[in-house]
């Protein structure tokens, strides 16, 4: 730990004030400037000035790598933690560009404005290692997502949606802070790295348990894993599509980096328990929740005619398979869940993307609202299957190399006893179940036919452009993995984990 | 050369795609040079290839190095020999697709993508290169069916995928827990077989590979896909799916399952063949029953396919040779079959019924598609002087110096393939009542059926020319497959056979 003077402290949190700086210059400029333009007017110039911003945050990134720890963990700097945060950016600028285009507003710059305190939020909570830091962080993150899906004042369903994410997550986040607080009251410490310690040399402790299942539970609320799982269908479905689309991207993308940390730093020696005093690890605890997630979240997709709510079951699934990598221990868990969560991430904004211009055009998220997609929208169709089969796991595209990565390795973890195995055949097993129901939305749009006068979709140019680049994005990273593995491994090793 | 055969494909999948959808013409044009490409580098390939010297390496570039998986495809006579009958089968269903009209250029698009996936699985070196091309086959099979298909398109092309996705999803994980146990952290399978994998290990590895290939080589009881997957698929897709697709799945099994288990092979020497000889005698059986000329074809292949695998679980080198042999000489022949059944009859008849068949009088009508049948008939049958003929015989022996008891069985199969045979011949082509018939008939639908068209005539022709060949000179083939039993690769396997 070391103390640090404002100045150092302001250029560690550059990027972040960059971020707020946007916010703030977002909101003036709309509320001051913008009021009697055209709307579509006012959203290219806020969604061009949060590009700028992000970009610019990045850039800053790039620009002066630092590293550091300052006041006891509460900001911690490392290369890990910064492509983290770019990754975070790059999901909000992409969800920027796909809000241009959406009708579901007239307030513009706060729509904007919340967005990026959003995005502050988690980077903020990829680079802390400090209970209280994440906590607050983690509370930033989801107060502005909750008004982020309530912002579509003329629905009801949107309205719903923000109460039931709301009291589900208040909820969720007192667990939290309650196993919080009963780790500081067993370790006498709030900094992860050193609370490992703590923990490891009480020994065994009943209570340290407690505070493990709180902060699983809170943690498992934020990633959607069963059985905390029950807002995601209904945010997923009533939320604005770019927040729906941000809530299933950067938010996921971020909780599971702190989760992970939290886990896998403060809980380090408490991974399998001791059955002797009656107390468990986290890798039984975690290996149930994963299951379950995998199992129960593709069933469920399955049964959906609602294409928004087909992508939050996966999510759910998708949150079982993360969890998965945890097992892996170490720096192998942190590479191959980052890796991902990040295609992941991807993948979702786009598949949402293609689901907004059919929103829009055809007027509904029924899977028959996509018959005949491929005749009237070609080019969008063939991302949509490109998007879907990687989240069903087909290579070459990156979600297969995703999950090979993080069955490869949950099973090199030990590899004599294999304990994981069973966890690895659910998954593959859970993961031809998805196939089927991925298939059902390609079938529609491959496959059947569309009314003799259905009319060639007009694609927004700047979604067209996002939702091409990211299924290309989705080829190259199956194709090309070790772009991204290998900076997520440098970064990885450089901790030392 | 060879492995341009890959590249080209899947740069003719894109550029057929890319062809205008008001031309079908440039498609087909497009389709037809990408096949003819594929066949010539196949062949050059094969005539450039030394089969002495075992597996050669083709190219060999490190892809992933964070989990030792390079990008590396090599090819041993067996390899060889598969490519080459990719090759055929694609330009044979090339010409037997020219009448397809509806979404020409999609179509061929899926149907390329579906070959390049099968050239890379017969020459990948690297364990997850082969299954990347081994997954990558399955989209485009789901989409051909579910377009282009006839008879429950829809629950076919759904069954097909799942049951190949669950496959190799089997695969996967005996892959996974074979790269996590060996400790090289490499997925090379030449590595990989080296290494020695524990008896344990191996007891329940090998059955889940095994199988998991298995299923889409169409082995009993997991064979269900196949005769609906067959008949719901457009007349190309069937002779894909027959002709090559089947043999990725017992390529897999002889390249992967059997390389790197090989003491677990040796385990379940006795329930594999057991199973194998069932698909045999069950698959003639079925097929001795169906209504659905179609469905005759589909479960003739699942009993064809069965002495596939009754070869390579002998662990001799005759039942290994007369496998891949089979392998071969089974591409082509079914996709003889299904061109007749599919493209030449159906098409044209717009009924697959036996019974409506049987009052059409075809062989007056089409004299070229009942010859051909007859032809491939014989060929299917195993009539000496066609190449099932060596292969069957070749696996028989190899079952006989094995499990004498299940081999008789199974040449009580091919006598059951010989009734099913001539039975659909007569029935479809040479009905009793005939003449009758046809002078009844010529009143109520006069209209004359659409001759035979030259590419038809081209792809059977092409198709008949390998049986014979090989029929008659199977020293081609067998100089290619026979050395590769002798390349390191396959050190663990002869060593626990005792060769």
């Amino acid at each position: 730990m070391n103390t640090a003077d404002y100045l150092t402290l302001l250029s560690a949190l550059a990027p972040e004030v960059i971020v707020v700086l946007t916010a703030l210059l977002v909101l003036a400029v709309d509320l001051l400037g913008l009021q009697d333009t055209p709307r579509s007017y006012r959203m290219s110039i806020a969604a061009g000035l949060t590009t700028l911003g992000c970009a610019g945050a990045v850039g800053w990134m790039f620009m002066n790598p630092t590293v550091g720890n300052w006041h006891g963990g509460m900001l911690v700097i490392d290369p890990l933690n910064e492509t983290v945060k770019a990754v975070i950016l790059l999901l909000t600028v992409l969800t920027a560009m796909l809000s241009v285009d959406c009708k579901f507003t007239r307030h513009i710059g706060e729509y904007f404005a919340l967005l990026l305190l959003a995005t502050v939020g988690m980077m903020l909570l990829a680079s802390t290692e400090e209970l209280l830091m994440i906590f607050a962080s983690l509370e930033l993150v989801s107060l502005s997502l909750y008004i982020l899906v309530a912002f579509d004042k003329s629905s009801r369903q949107s309205a719903e949606a923000a109460m039931k994410y709301f009291l589900f997550g208040g909820m969720s986040a007192a667990f939290l802070l309650f196993g919080f607080s009963l780790l500081y009251g067993l370790t006498g410490t709030t900094y992860v790295p050193r609370m490992a310690h703590k923990l490891f040399s009480l020994g065994p402790d009943p209570l340290a348990t407690v505070a493990l299942v709180m902060v699983v539970i809170g943690f498992g609320f934020k990633v959607a894993a069963v059985p905390f799982h029950l807002w995601a269908p209904d945010a997923y479905q009533g939320a604005p599509l770019p927040s729906a689309a941000f809530i299933a991207s950067g938010s996921k993308v971020a909780s599971f980096y702190v989760f992970a940390k939290v886990l896998l730093l403060g809980f380090s020696q408490l991974g399998w328990g001791d059955s002797n005093n009656a107390v468990s690890g986290w890798i039984p605890l975690l290996s149930v929740i994963a299951a379950i997630s995998m199992v129960l979240g593709n069933l469920a997709a399955i049964r959906q005619t609602s294409v928004r709510r087909l992508l939050a079951y996966s999510a759910v699934a998708h949150a079982g398979y993360m969890l998965v990598g945890f097992l892996a221990l170490g720096g192998d868990a942190f590479a191959s869940m980052l890796f991902y969560v990040t295609t992941y991430a991807l993948t979702t904004v786009g598949a949402f993307g293609v689901l907004g211009v059919v929103e829009s055009q055809v007027g509904g998220d029924q899977l028959k609202d996509f018959a005949g997609l491929a005749r009237r929208a070609p080019v969008l169709s063939a991302c949509l299957m490109v998007f879907l089969l990687s989240l069903a796991g087909i290579p070459p595209l990156a979600g297969f190399f995703g999950k090979f990565y993080l069955f490869a390795a949950a099973l090199t973890n030990d590899a004599s006893s294999l304990p994981f195995l069973w966890l690895i055949v659910l998954g593959i097993a859970m993961s031809c179940v998805s196939l089927y129901y991925y298939l059902q939305v390609l079938k529609q749009v491959f496959v059947v036919e569309a009314d003799a006068n259905a009319r060639p979709i007009a694609v927004p140019f700047l979604v067209h452009a996002v939702v091409v680049l990211l299924a290309a994005a989705v080829i190259l990273l199956g194709c090309v993995p070790g772009w991204l593995l290998d900076t997520i491994h440098a970064a990885v090793t450089e901790q030392g984990w | 050369m060879l492995a341009w055969t890959i590249y080209l494909s899947f740069a003719g999948a894109l550029a057929c795609l890319l062809t205008p959808r008001t031309n079908p013409r440039a498609t087909r044009a497009m389709a037809f040079s990408t096949a003819l490409a594929g066949l010539v580098c196949g062949l050059m390939g094969a005539v450039e290839f030394k089969p002495e010297n075992g597996l050669e390496v083709i190219t060999n570039v490190r892809w992933i190095p964070a989990l030792g998986i390079d990008f590396s495809l090599a090819a041993d006579g067996i390899s060889v020999t598969l490519v080459l009958l990719t090759g055929i089968a694609a330009l044979a269903g090339v010409l037997f697709s020219w009448n397809i009209e509806h979404r020409t250029n999609e179509f061929f698009a899926f149907f390329f993508a579906l070959i390049g996936g099968v050239y890379g699985v017969f020459l990948s070196l690297d364990l997850f290169l082969l299954f990347v091309f081994y997954e990558i086959a399955i989209v485009p099979k789901y989409f051909l069916i579910a377009i282009w298909g006839s008879t429950r398109r829809d629950y076919a092309a759904m069954k097909l995928a799942l049951y190949s996705f669950i496959g190799s999803g089997m695969v996967l994980i005996g892959m996974l827990a074979a790269y996590a146990v060996s400790g090289l952290a490499s997925f090379d399978l030449q590595t990989l077989a080296q290494h020695s994998f524990a008896p344990e290990f191996q007891r329940w590895a090998f059955p889940l590979v095994f199988v998991g290939f298995a299923i889409l080589a169409g082995m009993w009881p997991f064979h269900t896909w196949a005769p609906t997957g067959h008949s719901a698929a457009p007349t190309a897709a069937s002779m894909l799916l027959a002709g090559v697709v089947m043999k990725l799945g017992a390529y897999g099994c002889l390249r992967v399952a059997m390389t790197l288990f090989p003491e677990g092979l040796k385990m379940w020497q006795h329930e594999l063949a057991a199973l194998a000889v069932t698909g045999i005698v069950y698959g003639a059986l079925v097929a001795l029953v169906q209504k659905d000329f179609k469905f005759v074809i589909g479960y003739s292949s699942v009993s064809h396919m069965g002495f596939v695998l009754l070869g390579l679980v002998t662990l001799n080198e005759i039942g290994w040779s007369g496998a891949v042999l089979q392998m071969f000489s089974h591409g082509v022949i079914a996709g003889l079959l299904f061109g007749v059944v599919g493209r030449m009859v159906y098409d044209r008849a717009h009924t697959r019924e036996l019974d409506a068949l049987e009052g059409m009088g075809l062989a007056r009508k089409m004299p070229f598609a009942a010859v051909t049948f007859v032809i491939a008939g014989f060929a299917s049958m195993g009539m000496p002087g066609f190449s099932g003929f060596i292969a069957e015989l070749q696996v028989l022996i190899g079952a006989w110096q094995a499990f004498p008891r299940l081999a008789i069985i199974a040449g009580v199969g091919i006598v059951i393939g010989v009734v099913y045979t001539l039975k659909t011949t007569a029935k479809v082509f040479f009905p009793d009542n005939a003449i009758a018939v046809e002078s009844l008939d010529d009143h109520e639908h006069d209209h004359p059926l659409e001759p035979i068209s030259v590419q038809e005539r081209l792809g059977a022709a092409l198709l008949i020319l390998c049986t014979v060949l090989i029929g008659l000179h199977p020293r081609l083939l067998l100089d290619l497959i026979v050395p590769s039993f002798r390349s390191p690769l396959f050190d663990g396997l002869r060593k626990v056979a005792g060769l």
